[in-house]
């Protein structure tokens, strides 16, 4: 996915290599969800697809980063992140956005889970190269 | 750097109120001290409040899952109060409904929920 960052507000990147850095991830996407004026609901939607996504960086993909920032298109601002590793990536992506699948120890709910609760999904990843995940979530 | 969330009694409940954005690691020590308080209190009841927690993912909600199941063999009642209509929303789309965990609106509603179940008997 191309994502429309926003021309006048740098996308900031910041690295998913740590416990603490779910967290941090999860504050930047709180702030960046409250410039953007979503709705509540929306702005709880959007910061649990972060961790989500911010786990799965960390604990599938053996760490990597998160670049986040408000991204505009069709008029409207919006929110959005992506999550990049290069770890072993996703052999099977359909079996991957299954509920309740997983290759680790969780719910299997991560990567299913975190495209429901947003408006834009993306998933690219091949195996042995990595995998990024890029979400958006507009405010209405 | 993970911290520990403070476990407090009351009579035969254990109270646990979230205030921080929980690490996981957190999350697991917390799940850890529970079991042990339970047993060394010989705590009847479980309380976690969430009412600070802006979200809940599916990591932090399966610790309140596996905290009610847990709690359940050790023979004591687990009540999650205080849940934001946002978390309740988005727990339900992230797919993960608690279907084993009680739930109260607030924290004197929970008190007496695990009163009525004869589960404490002065709080």
């Amino acid at each position: 996915m191309n994502v429309p960052w926003a021309a006048d507000d740098e996308p900031q990147t910041q690295p998913v290599v740590m416990n603490d850095d779910v967290v941090r991830v999860r504050q930047f996407a709180r702030g960046l969800s409250q410039r953007c004026k979503l709705s509540l609901v929306d702005q709880t939607k959007f910061i649990t697809a972060a961790s989500e996504l911010a786990r799965n960086t960390l604990v599938y993909g053996g760490g990597g980063s998160c670049t986040a920032g408000l991204v505009r298109g069709r008029g409207r601002l919006g929110v959005a992140a992506v999550f990049e590793d290069f770890g072993p990536g996703i052999p099977d992506i359909e079996l991957a956005m299954t509920d309740g699948w997983t290759s680790g120890g969780g719910l299997g709910l991560g990567l299913s889970g975190a495209r429901r609760l947003v408006d834009e999904f993306a998933l690219d990843t091949e195996a042995g190269r990595g995998t990024k995940v890029t979400v958006i979530k507009w405010a209405r | 750097m993970s911290e520990r969330v403070p476990v407090l009694r009351i009579g035969d409940v254990l109270l646990v109120s979230i205030q921080v954005d929980l690490d996981d690691q957190t999350v697991l020590n917390l799940q850890e001290d529970l079991a042990q308080q339970i047993v060394d209190q010989g705590a009847r009841g479980v309380v976690i409040d969430i009412t600070a927690v802006e979200i809940v993912d599916s990591f932090v909600g399966r610790m309140l899952a596996t905290i009610a199941a847990i709690s359940r063999m050790l023979d004591a009642e687990t009540v999650v109060v205080g849940m934001r209509p946002a978390v309740a929303i988005t727990l339900v789309e992230l797919g993960l409904s608690l279907g084993g965990v009680r739930t109260a609106l607030n924290l004197e509603k929970g008190l007496a929920l695990l009163r009525r179940s004869g589960r404490s008997e002065r709080t």
